[in-house]
């Protein structure tokens, strides 16, 4: 029994996290408690930083250093490492954040759950950007979808999200673990010879290879407009339109590896729910309900935030006369809804937060009966 | 002609010479105060080195021109990504180069706390008084009295004196010396690469700005460097600091030069100790 603080932690070092940098914040505490006696008695790396400031940008110099990172906080902590996290999609730096989603903004509810981040988490730098954001519904995809993030941000070079909430932080549940043997993620590739530049590719799909440092090849890293050799070049729009491109690309044209998610009973459906994260257990229990009661309903839950594929949004909304998006928000994810639904149903926002008020199975179907009567 | 290579060039990257600093900046002599220090340590290149630095002028001494490993990072954030550097890959040396706003505004709370832990890095703080790069406004260095674009009628404000925080805290090498004082910033440079490489080491070089600062006092760089001497008093003890910066003169020497294990090592024992236990 494990708690999905605990699971993200143990899938980090299922992964072959060996540093992690972090400062206290409720409700994320728990995974740096767990890195702070773990990874010592591995000879790996556990640091405290001053703040979030420093913590995200420590992860960026430890990645550089070779390590595998993670760092954790919470709504406000997510806030300040903003900035950093904007550096690392920049510099193509490969590191892992999680985010345990709690009652903003500001200070908010700390100890109450919430799903208000979800566009910070897809929007929250300045310029574009593309970062994966993956979201668990339990503690045993907490730990698969940690491990997940740690291949994709070695392999793309790319700062990837993992956006939990309270709900699943602290809740318990039995996890089975895989055979660490067989989690074997690669390391980022290192060039071949001085001549492969670390920040250019051909194929957009594919990540440069990232130098070690202290080998002579004498890296340039900036977070600044820069060519396939790191050199600066703040004045001309091919060489960031280029470089712009190729890191949105670079996530974009890797959805099929990103994105996942769960639909169930789609195929019949007259109501649908879609939803992520805890909340989704909810949605599951009552589209049970539902059924038994012979309304068909079904569900998209999505796994991947972002890049978000919609077509199966899209086919559960030509499905349905009514789609329901609940959220522990005033409404994020109806607007991809919405997005996606081409006039067929009726979406439905329901939107809950504070206090640690969970979504419940009776309030969902309440809404769908609702919802196709009128 | 014979034309003579400046020694400086070997540990630069010729290909983004010459500098796009001012005419007459002083970056220009740090740069040569620390070739001439990797020359005198028998330092062929710079293959060990990770040079980190943040946003202004003084930060792109290293990047680009300093031929060796750097990360050019975020204002203020050099030093957490130094650290980060540093604690995985110890056995570099990590230098972190940045000016007054970078090092002593918006990142002074690093700077405290990396020098705190005695964190193994040197850090260079070239203070020239001002922001330079976005146009030479009031940095929280600026002497009172002196006109800057945010302080047109002049400063107001009490300026930090960073070499007295840093020397009170565990750091184990402070140290301030002027771009006048060439052959002795030189010489700190060498120390804290070698007699005292461990734990955190600062050293700040005051630069004036040739362009927001000297200019507008209607100075040349010349006599600048002739002010800088007449004004520099050797200080031994960090207490003695305050009272010639109120006759407006500028304390310099090595305040402060100890040997502590830094954070680096007090880490890799705290770790022996966890696994000797668990075998026990």
């Amino acid at each position: 029994m494990v708690t999905g603080n605990e699971a993200v932690a143990e899938g980090a070092i299922a992964a072959g996290c060996n540093f992690y940098v972090g400062y206290p914040i409720t409700p994320s505490s728990e995974i740096m408690h767990y890195m702070a006696e773990k990874l010592p008695r591995t000879g790996g790396v556990f640091f405290q930083a001053e703040d979030e400031l420093a913590a995200i940008n420590v992860a960026i110099g430890a990645s550089w250093g070779g390590a595998r990172v993670m760092t954790a906080t919470s709504g406000p902590g997510f806030s300040l490492m903003q900035e950093g996290i904007g550096y690392a999609v920049m510099t193509e730096t490969p590191l892992v954040i999680v985010n345990v989603m709690r009652v903003g903004p500001a200070t908010g509810q700390a100890t109450k759950p919430a799903q208000g981040d979800l566009m910070q988490a897809r929007w929250g730098r300045h310029g574009d950007q593309a970062v994966p954001v993956l979201a668990p519904e339990s503690p045993q995809e907490a730990f698969e979808l940690t491990v997940k993030a740690f291949a994709i941000a070695e392999e793309l070079r790319v700062p990837v999200i993992l956006l939990s909430d309270e709900f699943i932080a602290h809740m318990r549940e039995v996890i089975e673990l895989p055979d660490y043997e067989s989690i074997k993620i690669p390391n980022r590739r290192r060039p071949k010879s001085l001549s492969e530049a670390p920040f250019g590719s051909k194929d957009p799909r594919v990540a440069p290879p990232m130098p070690p440092l202290g080998e002579g090849y004498y890296v340039l890293v900036t977070g600044s407009t820069h060519n396939e050799w790191g050199y600066r070049d703040t004045r001309s729009f091919e060489t960031h339109y280029k470089l712009s491109k190729r890191l949105w690309d670079k996530v974009w044209l890797n959805i099929d590896k990103i994105f996942e998610y769960e639909a169930r009973y789609v195929d019949d459906a007259e109501v649908g729910f879609v939803a992520f994260g805890s909340i989704a257990r909810s949605v599951k229990m009552a589209v049970k309900v539902l059924r038994e009661k012979g309304v068909k309903a079904g569900f998209v839950r999505l796994k991947t935030l972002w890049p978000l594929d919609l077509k199966p949004i899209r086919n559960l909304c030509s499905m349905c006369k009514v789609v329901i998006v609940p959220e522990l928000s005033l409404g994020q994810l109806v607007l991809d809804v919405e997005r996606a639904n081409e006039g067929n149903a009726k979406v439905i926002s329901y939107g809950k937060v504070g206090g640690g008020e969970p979504i419940y199975p009776r309030e969902l179907v309440k809404i769908a009966l609702e919802g196709l009567k009128s | 002609m014979r034309l003579i290579k400046h020694f400086s060039r070997k540990y630069l990257r010729e290909e983004v010479l010459p500098t796009n600093f001012c005419p007459g900046c002083f970056n220009g002599v740090l740069i040569n105060a620390l070739s001439k220090a990797f020359i005198e340590l028998g330092i062929d290149d710079l293959r060990n080195y990770v040079f980190v630095s943040g946003i202004g002028c003084s930060s792109w001494i290293p990047s680009p021109y300093i031929k060796a490993d750097s990360l050019h990072t975020l204002h203020g954030r050099a030093i957490p990504v130094a650290t980060g550097v540093k604690l995985a890959r110890p056995d570099l040396e990590v230098v972190v180069i940045g000016g007054d706003g970078d090092l002593a505004s918006i990142g002074l709370g690093h700077l405290i706390h990396a020098a705190r832990r005695n964190m193994d890095l040197l850090v260079i703080l070239v203070n020239n008084y001002v922001y330079g790069m976005t146009r030479g406004q009031m940095s929280p260095t600026t002497p009172m009295g002196l006109i800057t674009a945010t302080t047109p009628y002049g400063s107001f404000e009490y300026p930090i004196d960073v070499c007295k925080v840093i020397a009170s805290t565990n750091a184990n090498y402070v140290a301030r010396w002027t771009i006048a004082h060439f052959i002795n910033l030189k010489n700190s440079i060498k120390d804290a690469l070698s007699r005292y490489r461990r734990g955190f080491r600062f050293i700040e070089v005051v630069a004036p700005c040739i362009t927001y600062v000297a200019r507008r006092l209607g100075k040349r760089a010349s006599e600048v460097i002739k002010e800088l001497l007449k004004l520099g008093v050797r200080v031994k003890d960090p207490n003695d600091l305050d009272r010639y910066s109120r006759e407006g003169r500028i304390g310099i020497g090595i305040l402060k030069a100890e040997d502590k294990p830094g954070y680096v090592e007090l880490y890799e024992e705290y770790v022996r100790r966890v696994i000797s236990r668990e075998r026990t």
